[in-house]
């Protein structure tokens, strides 16, 4: 899994991909932000969704509060 | 039964809607309309760890920037675990220092081999031959290149190919043998003896009615 690893961790993309989610955005923009290929982050989106880390909304995607939870755990952990 | 699944399976045909897929890579589980908007180089080749494959992979990595500026990403696949193709990639970087920036498609079930018309059983029925498909960002099929196992790619030939295919989205026009950027491209034939005859007048570098050639 390319965003939540085998110990249950975010990955280090996955962290570029939440921060990026930060406030609502299309999926292009995300790309650019986090800068990774924008079939990454479709693959990812969908991912961190099932996990219940994003939400989408009229093709815009943020964070959730769980996504906030993890990546603040990721970051106290760093 | 396995040869019958195969024989099942009609090719893709150029100018038609590339076959779906939804696969695990080493970049996660990846499908084919993650690639929408970009074009997508599918390339299968035989086997991880295995000469040939390693100079092209190692060849793919080095036209990887070049393609990603023309909007192209690409994507490997073979009969291997995603474990073999990791261990793979490493050794490449290690052995050659080269990192491949592209997800590999780790196709154990043969699912999208199957698909895509990659196994050729008079090569090899357990390896996918070395197979390139162009999609382009709607997801159509524009391209194929079909090599046996003992031969490796011109990836020069590859980015001709995008250059000659992107031109002829942009302009309108055919590409002549060898072409490369730059060069005169052929404006497409007229239809009728009233565009022939227009033609001959038209300004472009013309030898005949249907042979014309202009500067993009």
């Amino acid at each position: 899994m390319p965003c939540i690893n085998a110990s249950g961790e975010l990955t280090e993309s996955a962290r570029k991909i939440l921060t990026a989610m930060d406030r609502p955005a299309p999926l292009p923009q995300i790309a650019a932000h986090a800068e990774l290929p924008l079939y990454r982050i479709r693959s990812a989106a969908r991912e961190l969704a099932q996990a219940g880390l994003v939400s989408e909304s009229q093709d815009e995607w943020q964070i959730t509060a769980a996504g906030r939870a993890a990546l603040e755990r990721k970051l106290l952990a760093a | 039964m396995e040869t019958a699944l195969m024989q099942n399976h009609s090719l893709p045909r150029l100018g038609q809607p590339a076959p779906l897929f939804e696969a695990e890579t080493t970049h996660g589980t990846l499908r084919l309309e993650d690639f929408r908007g970009s074009w997508l180089i599918l390339f299968s080749h035989p086997a991880d760890f295995t000469p040939v494959c390693t100079t092209e992979f190692v060849a793919f990595a080095e036209i990887a920037p070049e393609l990603r500026k023309r909007g192209v990403e690409l994507c490997g696949l073979s009969i291997d675990s995603t474990f073999s193709h990791i261990a793979w990639v490493r050794n490449i970087e290690h052995n050659f220092g080269v990192k491949i920036p592209f997800p590999v498609i780790a196709d154990l079930n043969k699912e999208v081999a199957s698909l895509y018309g990659m196994i050729m059983p008079g090569e090899s029925k357990t390896e996918t031959s070395r197979c390139l498909f162009v999609i382009d960002p709607n997801g159509i099929l524009r391209a194929m290149i079909y090599y046996p196992l003992s031969t490796g790619r011109n990836t020069q030939e590859v980015l001709r190919l995008i250059d000659a295919l992107q031109a002829t989205d942009k302009f309108g026009i055919a590409t002549p043998a060898n072409w490369k950027p730059g060069e005169k491209v052929i404006v497409p034939p007229p239809r009728t003896v009233e565009d022939a005859d227009q033609r001959m007048k038209a300004g472009f570098d013309t030898k005949d009615w249907y042979f014309s050639k202009k500067a993009v």
